[in-house]
């Protein structure tokens, strides 16, 4: 669509999308100033669901903040934990065992899939097609259920420990991820044909919320987001951490900037993410998934840490300062959707309103994450 | 002229493709569970809500050392125990000893995360995971859970 | 005198029940369908397979009470709903469902289904206004201006049928088609060769018409919440779905006498109301399978497919098939 013709700011009205409206996907408000249809500004208010995790992380010791992080990002879990051991151990010095970073990569990675699937669902549900979710949600029942078997819960796993992990995998969980794999990617190819493909959902997206590279400098939109708008950033590459210099895949990038972009780009993700945990279980070598020596109780020396990760919505930091207690003294989250959804209020300006609504998930929001 | 008949007719060549993967759809079978009427087992490593473990004479394997009320995050295990003296033998002379017997260990699942903690930081493997899911009420007086009594229930 | 009142009354309480019958069943229909597409089963709880769900919903609905917000405009928003399900019940009147099942017949039958179907922009229109609720209008303002758009390539399609056989009168136009399914409207004849175009175009638009997914943009829950009718609940609520669900019926009987040779059978054999409600149930089915497949258009991607192409493409097919009549 061309924009907006010639809006007249002194007949608006104010439309209230939100605390509960079903575009918003949890309790986010967008106060608009709407003339008809197209959206004058925007004004996102935030807070609603808002529940001190970083004051939480400073109040309790470090152990006791791993189930916080799982709480941030309900779909994308094993990505936010995997930020905070690994800034721990860093900090505190630990040594994880290879079998465990091995592990922990084709977790992280198994957890991005079944974001990603879900967002795709939403998504397209956000567009008025209902189907596509259930096909999505089918798909990401044979991840859950993979990551139950090892994990023991389906959505708050809690299943990184500091130098290690929880429980071991066994020999089924990698048959059936094996398994799993190229059913998946029948799958994808399925979405393709039945979305992506669709002539109704490319005119929907195509050329509509455009999000260029100098506004994502400016909000600091990290992830797919950016990558949808030519920024060539994926911590996982940029910043390597863990095992992921060991593995071979791509990051993809779209230069087109649109909604369309954003959505090729978390689709292509899958594919890799598909096949990083096919060579991570390729490459997995046997030994012991917690460190021999391991601190008892975790004091990491005063000082000031960060860690940054790639989650399944973008670049994902976690900042630890640390006075030698047992409690960090400053515990910072910089959680990507908060970014992302920071450039919405600038992006939707003179865009009409179902236009925007698309282009709000193309961000592939979580709320808890922004009112964490 | 010609994008603008061949537009009209990928669109609808596109159209035809999703009907047709919704038709073959159609015809599958269904994968959901009529979850009241059937329920599905959880897997072996599934965490649920914690239980005490017993010993061979029934009771319960926990000594009161309160490990798991530290490390619990939340704050919701609080447990109480009393001092009992017992008699043992030592090298063939009867001594008095002390000991913690568990009187109380009650689980306020309504703030629980079920992040495991307790159970790993147990390190008498005295408290394991149920595997009950289907949990609801409508008083919150129901989760406040006494342990100790589930586990004579289940001994009973 | 007083047999053609009792004609028509029995005529509109027949029509009332085969609407509303529709309607309930209709729903119950458009859930299974829908669990079947998305491989889980609907409704099943109520009786089997989930039979006496629609009359449980009924008596849920018609049970709660009726909240009109404050500040709403009370009479447009106690019409509305109403509006929404007479006209509607209204066109069944003159729609042959065989040579002898017709409440009555008229002369100008497809004019005045037009002319009922066009008062359902009207109900949406007031619902949206009348509920004094933002989403409202902006909803209503959308199915309205998709109302009227496309109608157009609908009147125009309907022209060339009517120039072809020479009669508004549904019977007529159904008795044009009869003995076989060479002799139905959809399939292309040397006067008018671009007919199962027009057949696509007007089924387009009768989808657009009813506001079904994907031109549900009247109620597009995803933006609007609930688009017209966001502050209705109860039985106002109920009465603008059974209308949704009557206009379906009626958009499928349209389609049907129009192209499909209404109760004639494909093979000229035994003509009857089953073959009418055979095809009226096929189409509604395709209603319900392309609804739960594809994403809502924007509501200017809808204006542009009415405007760039359904109108120039009937509008073509008009001249040419009255030039071709004229040679042939």
């Amino acid at each position: 669509m061309s924009g907006p013709i010639h809006i007249r700011k002194d007949e608006t009205f104010t439309l209230n999308v939100g605390p509960q409206h079903p575009a918003t996907h949890g309790v986010l408000r967008v106060k608009m100033e709407m003339d008809g249809e197209y959206i004058v500004k925007a004004e996102t208010v935030l807070g609603y669901i808002h529940r001190m995790h970083e004051l939480m992380g400073e109040n309790r010791t470090y152990p006791q903040v791993l189930p916080n992080l799982s709480r941030l990002d309900y779909l994308g879990a094993m990505g936010y934990t995997h930020g905070h051991v690994l800034a721990i151990e860093r900090a505190a010095g630990i040594e994880v065992p290879e079998r465990a970073e091995y592990i922990r990569a084709i977790m992280v990675e198994l957890n991005r899939i079944s974001s990603h699937l879900f967002w795709f669902g939403a998504f397209v549900m956000d567009l008025g097609g209902f189907t596509p979710l259930m096909y999505a949600i089918q798909d990401r029942e044979h991840i859950l259920d993979l990551m139950e078997a090892v994990t023991g819960s389906r959505l708050t796993y809690c299943y990184f420990r500091f130098g290690g992990l929880y429980n071991d995998v066994d020999d089924d969980f990698i048959n059936a991820t094996r398994a799993v794999i190229p059913m998946l990617r029948k799958s994808l190819k399925k979405y393709d044909a039945l979305v992506t493909g669709n002539i109704i959902f490319r005119k929907r997206l195509e050329d509509i919320g455009p999000i260029s590279a100098e506004m994502c400098r400016k909000y600091g939109a990290t992830g797919p987001v950016a990558r949808g708008a030519g920024l060539d950033f994926d911590v996982r590459k940029n910043e390597p951490y863990s095992v992921y210099p060991e593995f071979d895949f791509d990051i993809p990038v779209y230069h087109e900037c649109d909604s369309l972009a954003r959505y090729k780009v978390r689709m292509d993700e899958m594919e890799q993410s598909l096949r990083i945990i096919e060579q991570g279980l390729d490459k997995l070598p046997d030994g012991p998934i917690m460190p021999k020596k391991k601190p008892k109780l975790i004091k990491p020396p005063v000082g000031d840490y960060y860690q940054a990760v790639e989650t399944a919505r973008g670049s994902f930091g976690i900042r630890i300062v640390s006075d030698g207690t047992k409690n960090a003294y400053r515990f910072k989250l910089r959680s990507p959707t908060y970014s992302n959804m920071s450039l919405f209020d600038e992006a939707c300006e003179g865009m009409m309103i179902m236009d925007a609504l698309a282009m709000m998930g193309s961000l592939d929001l979580v709320i808890p994450e922004i009112d964490r | 002229m010609g994008a603008y008949f061949s537009e009209i007719f990928l669109g609808l060549k596109s159209l035809a493709i999703g009907l047709g993967i919704t038709f073959k759809e159609f015809f599958k079978p269904v994968v959901t569970v009529p979850y009241p009427y059937k329920t599905l087992k959880m897997s072996d490593r599934y965490r649920g809500h914690i239980e005490l473990i017993e010993n061979e004479d029934g009771k319960p394997k926990c000594v009161a050392c309160g490990m798991c009320q530290r490390a619990c995050p939340s704050g919701c295990i609080s447990l109480a125990s009393k001092s009992v003296e017992y008699e043992v033998e030592v090298k063939g002379e009867m001594k008095t000893k002390k000991k913690k017997v568990l009187t109380k260990y009650d689980l306020n699942f309504t703030t629980c995360s079920l992040c495991g903690q307790c159970v790993e930081s147990c390190g008498f493997g005295a408290i394991t995971f149920s595997k009950d899911y289907n949990l609801a009420s409508f008083r919150k007086e129901d989760f406040h859970f006494d342990l100790l009594n589930r586990l004579k229930e289940r001994n009973a | 005198m007083s047999l053609t009142i009792l004609n028509a009354v029995v005529a509109v309480v027949a029509a009332i029940a085969f609407a509303a019958a529709n309607a309930a069943y209709l729903v119950w229909a458009e859930r299974r369908g829908a669990g079947r597409i998305q491989r889980r089963p609907g409704p099943n709880v109520n009786g089997p397979l989930g039979l006496l769900q629609p009359p449980c919903d009924g008596i849920k609905l018609m049970t709660k009470q009726l909240m009109i917000p404050g500040g709403a405009d009370k009479a447009l928003f106690m019409v509305a709903p109403v509006l929404a399900m007479a006209p509607a019940i209204m066109s069944f009147v003159t729609i042959p469902f065989s040579e002898t099942i017709v409440a009555h017949s008229m002369n100008v039958g497809v004019l005045m289904i037009f002319a009922f179907a066009s008062l359902g922009g009207m109900s949406i229109l007031l619902a949206g206004w009348g509920s004094r609720n933002k989403y409202g209008v902006m909803a209503s303002v959308r199915a309205v201006s998709q109302n009227i758009s496309y109608e157009v390539p609908m009147l125009i399609t309907v022209i060339t049928i009517v120039m072809m056989a020479g009669t508004m009168n549904l019977k007529e136009l159904v008795a044009a088609q009869a003995g076989g399914i060479w002799n139905w409207n959809l399939i292309p004849s040397l006067s008018s060769p671009l007919m199962p175009v027009s057949f696509l175009i007007f089924f387009i638009c009768s989808l657009a018409e009813t506001n079904r997914a994907p031109f549900d943009l009247g109620e597009a829950e995803s933006e609007l919440v609930a688009g017209f009718h966001t502050e209705y609940g109860s039985m106002g609520f109920g009465l603008f779905f059974m209308g949704e669900y009557a206009n379906i019926v009626i958009g499928a009987s349209l389609i049907t006498i129009l192209f499909l040779g209404g109760w004639d059978c494909p093979l000229g054999l035994f003509p009857g109301v089953w073959w009418f409600l055979l095809k009226i149930y096929m189409l509604i089915f395709s209603f319900i399978w392309i609804r739960w497949t594809f994403p809502r258009t924007t509501i200017y991607g809808l204006l542009n497919l009415s405007w760039k192409i359904l109108i120039p493409i009937s509008l073509f097919n008009l001249l040419l098939t009255a030039g071709l009549l004229k040679v042939f």
